[in-house]
């Protein structure tokens, strides 16, 4: 199941770019599940990116979900700091 | 009426007026957002997600008006790097009474600060640093839940 990551802000950095298509196993099931994936499979910026859950958000499809939603059918996924506007 | 701007070009705040006063009803009440200049901070930028966050934005104002019945509700916000004493937003809410226009305006700034995602990097002198998030943001937008 391809699907399009976007990272923002600190996220962004850490990784080195702001968004990749990838193709995650099926037996990934929620946006925690992707996650782990990422940091153990592509590398040390990664890592350092998701080393802190808690300082961890997310959207699906452009909507902000809890690390604990499924991915589904998803096909955009986004991963960033929590927001800081206004 | 909603109206949803995100872009990098300075908030003009009398063509926002001119739109949000059209409908001449008796009350509007505004909200303006300045980059500070108090703690050294020499540029700030603005980063967001691009279509989330005008979706984000507009999912506000739809809740403000029908709560409020609002005649219009506008939210500007910049987005790019900025300097201090720059606007960074600008909301507006129109209604027939103040008090309305008034916790409808409180309502879209607090809780677009939680809500949309835009993300705030400062630079004091050489450093860019990201901003953290604040609890006392997630504590004035969780004061309007009605549930």
């Amino acid at each position: 199941m391809r699907v399009r990551l976007l990272y923002f802000a600190w996220v962004r950095e850490r990784i080195g770019r702001g968004e990749e298509d990838v193709d995650p196993p099926a037996s990934l099931a929620s946006v925690a599940d992707l996650v782990d994936w990422l940091a153990t499979t592509r590398g040390a910026g990664y890592a350092e990116a998701f080393g802190d859950r808690h300082r961890l958000r997310a959207a699906v499809d452009q909507r902000f979900v809890p690390l604990t939603a499924a991915i589904g059918a998803a096909r955009e996924i986004a991963l960033f700091p929590p927001v800081t506007g206004g | 009426m909603i109206r949803i701007a995100v872009g990098p070009e300075p908030i003009d705040i009398a063509a926002e007026m001119e739109l949000v006063e059209a409908g001449e009803n008796g009350a509007v009440a505004t909200f303006t957002g300045l980059v500070r200049s108090d703690d050294g901070v020499s540029t700030l930028e603005l980063e967001h997600y691009p279509g989330a966050t005008e979706a984000a934005l507009a999912e506000v104002a739809a809740a403000a008006t029908e709560r409020w019945s609002l005649a219009a509700a506008t939210i500007v916000h910049r987005v790019g790097p900025m300097r201090p004493g720059e606007r960074i937003v600008f909301v507006a809410t129109a209604a027939a009474h103040r008090g309305a226009a008034l916790d409808a305006c409180a309502y879209l700034i607090d809780r677009l600060k939680t809500d949309a995602p835009f993300w705030k990097r400062e630079t004091r002198g050489a450093e860019p640093r990201w901003v953290e998030a604040r609890a006392a943001d997630d504590q004035a937008a969780a004061r309007w839940s009605v549930d």
